[in-house]
């Protein structure tokens, strides 16, 4: 029986949310619920996924009005406590608002919506949710679809340098889509338990939908958290 | 009743390419000496406190927390009315 109870947010406008809980349940075959966002408590789950889409219709901006829901508040008593939280896309951006990750995710530099799939350097194998490259280390460098218009990382320049020595730079982009700073597509908090990333790893989990370089951090959780 | 009338803009530091492509379409459009074209948020909204202190301090507050985010955005805003 696996010890990893992962829970996937659901806000309203989340549209990655029954991506990220297929790919848990029927791919990789784990214990996984649904999380309503007026829930008051993530319950007995040690895993939370932020999803992807547009919460709250990602008004005034994105992630703003997601970071002060319910659901939210016990998402980051969790993260402080060293439960795993990975935020994708919106789930980055709500990250980032919430004060759990550094910086901000402003307007993608050529103001068009990208979506395509994009090529990843990986920065540090040695976290929780990239553990898996390192078993595996020919891979270096992998490929997930992005799909966007407010992905350009900014922070300020004493906090890049801190994210850069402490190697929380996860996944950089090989061709940067959206004007990121420093090619950031991913980052983790300081004590390691907390990844947001733009691109989507729960979009590619099977060869049917086009590749399947996104279960590797899957496995990595999993394997990690057993 | 008081009225607050909010700005929220992009940091100068930060580029803004909305207000860049804008001011390439007014510059073809023959105004060839507009420059510096940002784009931000107008918000409005009324406070029914006792003094302009208060709306002032409360208006404050929810700028801080969140109508901007203070790692990408600058605001102001001013406070009008009264009974």
């Amino acid at each position: 029986m696996s010890k990893v109870k992962f829970g996937v947010v659901v806000f309203p406008g989340s549209n990655c949310d029954h991506d990220a809980y297929y790919a848990l349940k029927h791919v990789f075959k784990q214990d996984v619920q649904f999380l309503w966002h007026k829930e008051n408590s993530v319950g007995d789950r040690n895993v939370v996924i932020v999803p992807g889409g547009f919460s709250y219709g990602d008004y005034l901006r994105c992630g703003a009005i997601a970071r002060f829901s319910n659901i939210l508040k016990d998402v980051v008593r969790l993260a402080n406590n060293g439960g795993t939280v990975l935020g994708i896309c919106n789930g980055f951006q709500i990250l980032c608002e919430s004060g759990l990750l550094p910086g901000a995710l402003i307007r993608n530099t050529s103001l068009k919506f990208v979506c395509r799939n994009v090529s990843l350097k990986i920065e540090n194998k040695k976290t929780i949710f990239t553990g898996k490259f390192e078993d595996s280390s020919k891979i270096n460098e992998i490929s997930l679809p992005v799909a966007h218009a407010e992905g350009n990382y900014f922070c300020d320049s004493s906090t890049l340098n801190e994210l850069e020595s402490e190697n929380r730079v996860i996944f950089r982009y090989n061709d940067n889509p959206n004007g990121s700073l420093a090619n950031i597509a991913g980052i983790i908090n300081k004590m390691g338990n907390v990844l947001g990333m733009m691109p989507h790893p729960e979009r590619a989990c099977e060869d049917v939908v086009g590749g399947h370089d996104g279960s590797w951090i899957f496995r990595s959780i999993i394997e990690y958290l057993n | 009743m008081y009225s607050a009338k909010i700005k929220v803009t992009l940091r100068k530091s930060i580029l803004d390419p909305q207000g860049k492509i804008v001011e390439h379409s007014l510059v073809s459009l023959g105004y060839k000496n507009i420059k510096n074209t940002r784009i931000g948020k107008y918000i409005e909204l009324n406070l029914d406190v006792p003094n302009e202190d208060e709306a002032k301090k409360i208006t404050d507050e929810v700028c801080k927390k969140l109508l901007s985010n203070p790692v990408m955005e600058d605001y102001e805003f001013e406070i009008s009315g009264g009974r």
